[in-house]
């Protein structure tokens, strides 16, 4: 698996999601929930606007110098005793993790939640490999064992109900407990347990990279990082190349940031910082480290009008607030990026061939960018989105390229707009049933589906407003 | 003080009413109204589809049509955004930037105006009944337009003002999302109806012409009893 996901068309993935009554209640109400609690946290910090516009300057900062950073980084790791290797691609991320697998012939690796090795499709390189890999977030475990893809940033397995869950316990782990959560819980933690022991290798991504010492910063709320990070005697950690921050003063920014705007929290229950290999005079840590940096399509956001979708921390706010996610879900975007973000880095990651729909996906309602901690103008970017598919990709239909052609010579012109009202009317009038439209032609088929459209006025205002100007009465 | 009406393509053709509603409203507020003849649409569709090099064709006949204006008001939140940002994307174009720029700042939304500018909260209007109001997302986020249709609304006799729930999510219109990505739209709009029902309202109020069209469409095919009005028409109701 990799970012992409499934190989339905796009309206086939939205028509599915819609028909999931499962899945939108309880998008739906994660969404209501997260929203709540985010507003309250916001509230109590006080003046948001200026924290949203330090963590976007910061943000901001960073990318403009990111080659910077990068280096700083690279060097500080290596200088306590880590590996860096520098991914352009996710297949040379995946030969790198391979190798290192092969060399430390590991038989199974533990993973804590990472979105960007889903991004690379590790955990598929590496079974294929024949190591055994072992997701250890909860959310992760269960759609690991249920071998569905992730259909949001945090909470990856929203999708799926307790008793949905019970059965895949049941018939992957032989569980035989209720449904009740805190018993699935206990299960997990149990299964989850052993692995961690007999673990060779943890994998973990990485939520922000501290530059100036070299440190690996993972939020959680389960403590199952801990575990990847001290048990196993090899630890790798995967990062997109934007995911890092100058220094310690920063990372408290963002990171506060990050738990606000993602669930509600002041700071997440976990937040585990690793600075390389353990050293001499350390009790615990891996004994080996290695930083893998991925590209993947990042760096030619750089200096571009995207560039700002860098500045991204994955709180997935955007996602909660998207009234657009509510009813379609994570699935229906194809990309393992859902939601607004999703919808903007997708297309850009994986293509427009790929995913040139999903800029439209949006009522540009900026929902989104209200709601985003760094100030990405998300809205505005799907806007971008659909200008480049116009006006480079040549990928928009032929039928509209002639709509908006005529739209250009209609309202560009006072008389020809006029005789168009006009016509419009007059046309109109053969499709109405009553005072509505109940079945429209063309394009209009669609929005009449389920909802009327309304007739052109009886009468004219322009009519009116010369009539009465001239003293006339107004019919 | 003279106000040049921008009626939008929407109210032109679909819904004269609130165009009227609109100028009486105005003048009786001792606005002189003037429409200039040749005004069209904002741009918005083809600006919002990705067309932006026909859309700022219109947008420069519009400049042009409005040139002479003191105040360009409009009866509606998202094409009005719309005018706002010409300046923002006419800033590189040197033989068009300043009078961009002048059109975006003298605009203003109807209830923006009356109220920022006009100073005015009670127009001395009367509605009888109970309704709720549509906060429309470009007026609203975009804008930054939010209090001033609740203030005058407040002060209209005989009306009660209940509160939407989820009165912060899209109707679903988005103009051509509305019926390129129908099978989404049409679930929002839904949601957004079984709201407005759930207030047990009489009348749905909103001030932008699209979100009316789109909620009010939903309305009429469920055979809902909910008036759906332009602010214009209740704030001019007497």
């Amino acid at each position: 698996m990799s970012m992409k996901i499934g190989q339905a068309p796009f309206t086939k993935r939205v028509s599915t999601s819609l028909q999931d009554s499962f899945m939108r209640e309880a998008v739906s109400s994660a969404q209501g929930r997260l929203t709540g609690v985010r507003e309250q946290i916001i509230d109590e910090l006080g003046n948001w606007e200026e924290w949203r516009e330090l963590s976007a300057a910061i943000r901001k900062h960073t990318i403009d110098h990111l080659d910077y950073y990068l280096y700083e980084l690279s060097e500080n790791v290596i200088k306590r005793g880590g590996n860096v290797y520098f991914a352009e691609t996710p297949e040379e991320a995946n030969q790198y993790i391979s190798s290192i697998i092969t060399k430390k012939n590991a038989k199974k690796v533990v993973k804590s939640k990472s979105m960007v090795t889903e991004e690379i499709g590790l955990n598929h390189a590496l079974k294929a490999s024949g190591c055994e890999v072992v997701e250890t977030d909860l959310g992760e475990y269960i759609i690991q064992l249920a071998e569905d893809p992730p259909s949001h940033f945090l909470a990856p397995a929203l999708h799926k109900n307790r008793d949905q869950i019970q059965e895949v316990f049941r018939t992957k782990r032989g569980y035989a407990n209720s449904s009740n959560p805190e018993e699935l819980t206990a299960f997990a933690r149990e299964q989850l347990r052993n692995e961690f022991l007999s673990a060779d290798i943890g994998i973990t991504g990485c939520n922000f990279a501290i530059a100036d010492s070299g440190t690996i910063s993972l939020v959680t709320n389960e403590g199952n990082a801990e575990m990847v990070t001290t048990f196993p005697k090899t630890q790798i950690s995967v990062m997109g190349m934007e995911r890092i921050v100058p220094t310690w003063k920063e990372f408290d920014i963002v990171v506060s940031m990050l738990a606000r705007s993602a669930v509600g929290q002041k700071l997440s229950t976990y937040v585990s910082t690793l600075t390389g290999p353990k050293a001499k005079d350390e009790m615990d840590g891996p004994e080996e480290f290695h930083l893998v940096i991925l590209d993947n399509g990042r760096s030619k956001m750089i200096g571009s009008e995207f560039q700002s979708a860098l500045h991204c921390i994955r709180c997935s706010a955007c996602l909660n607030v998207c009234p657009v996610y509510r009813h379609i879900g994570g699935h229906a975007y194809g990309s393992i990026y859902s939601g607004p973000i999703g919808a903007v880095i997708s297309p850009i990651l994986g293509g427009y061939e790929e995913y040139k729909e999903l800029p439209y996906a949006s009522t540009l309602c900026s929902a989104c960018t209200d709601a985003c901690p760094v100030k990405i103008p998300l809205h505005e970017l799907l806007l971008k989105h659909r200008q480049n598919i116009v006006e480079k990709e040549g990928g928009a239909p032929l039928p509209e390229k002639m709509v908006m052609r005529a739209f250009k010579l209609v309202t560009s012109s006072a008389k020809m707009y006029q005789f168009s009202v006009k016509s419009a009317s007059f046309v109109s009038r053969s499709f109405l049933k009553g005072e509505n439209m109940t079945s429209g032609p063309f394009s209009l088929k669609e929005w009449t589906r389920t909802r009327d459209f309304p007739a052109p006025s009886n009468d004219s205002f322009r009519d009116w407003f010369k009539n009465r100007s001239k003293g006339g009465s107004a019919f | 003080m003279k106000v040049s009406l921008f009626l939008t393509c929407l109210i032109d053709v679909f819904s004269s009413e609130i165009g009227k509603d609109t100028v009486e409203l105005l003048e009786k507020l001792g606005c002189e109204v003037d429409f200039p003849e040749g005004q069209t649409c904002c741009g918005q569709p083809a600006y919002n589809s990705g067309y932006i090099k026909e859309a700022k064709e219109t947008m420069k006949h519009m400049i042009n049509t409005f040139r002479h204006a003191d105040y360009v008001v409009s009866p509606s939140g998202s094409c009005m955004t719309m005018l706002k940002e010409y300046e923002n994307l006419f800033m590189d174009e040197p033989e068009w930037a300043n009078k961009a720029e002048e059109l975006s700042n003298k605009s203003y939304e109807l209830t923006q105006f009356i109220v920022e500018v006009l100073d005015i909260e009670d127009v001395g209007a009367r509605y009888e009944g109970t309704a709720t109001y549509h906060t429309s997302c470009h007026m609203s986020r975009l804008l930054g337009v939010d209090e001033s249709p609740l203030t005058l609304l407040k002060h209209v006799k005989g009306l009660h003002v209940v509160p939407l729930p989820f009165k912060q999510d899209c109707c679903g219109f988005g103009g051509t999302f509305s019926v390129k990505m129908a099978r989404i739209s049409e679930q929002m709009v839904d949601e957004k109806v079984h709201h407005i029902k759930s207030t047990e309202a009489n009348v749905l109020i909103g001030a932008d012409c699209g979100c009316l069209m789109n909620i009010g469409g939903r309305i009429n095919r469920l055979g809902n009893p909910i008036e759906v009005k332009h602010i214009a028409q209740i704030l001019n109701h007497s």
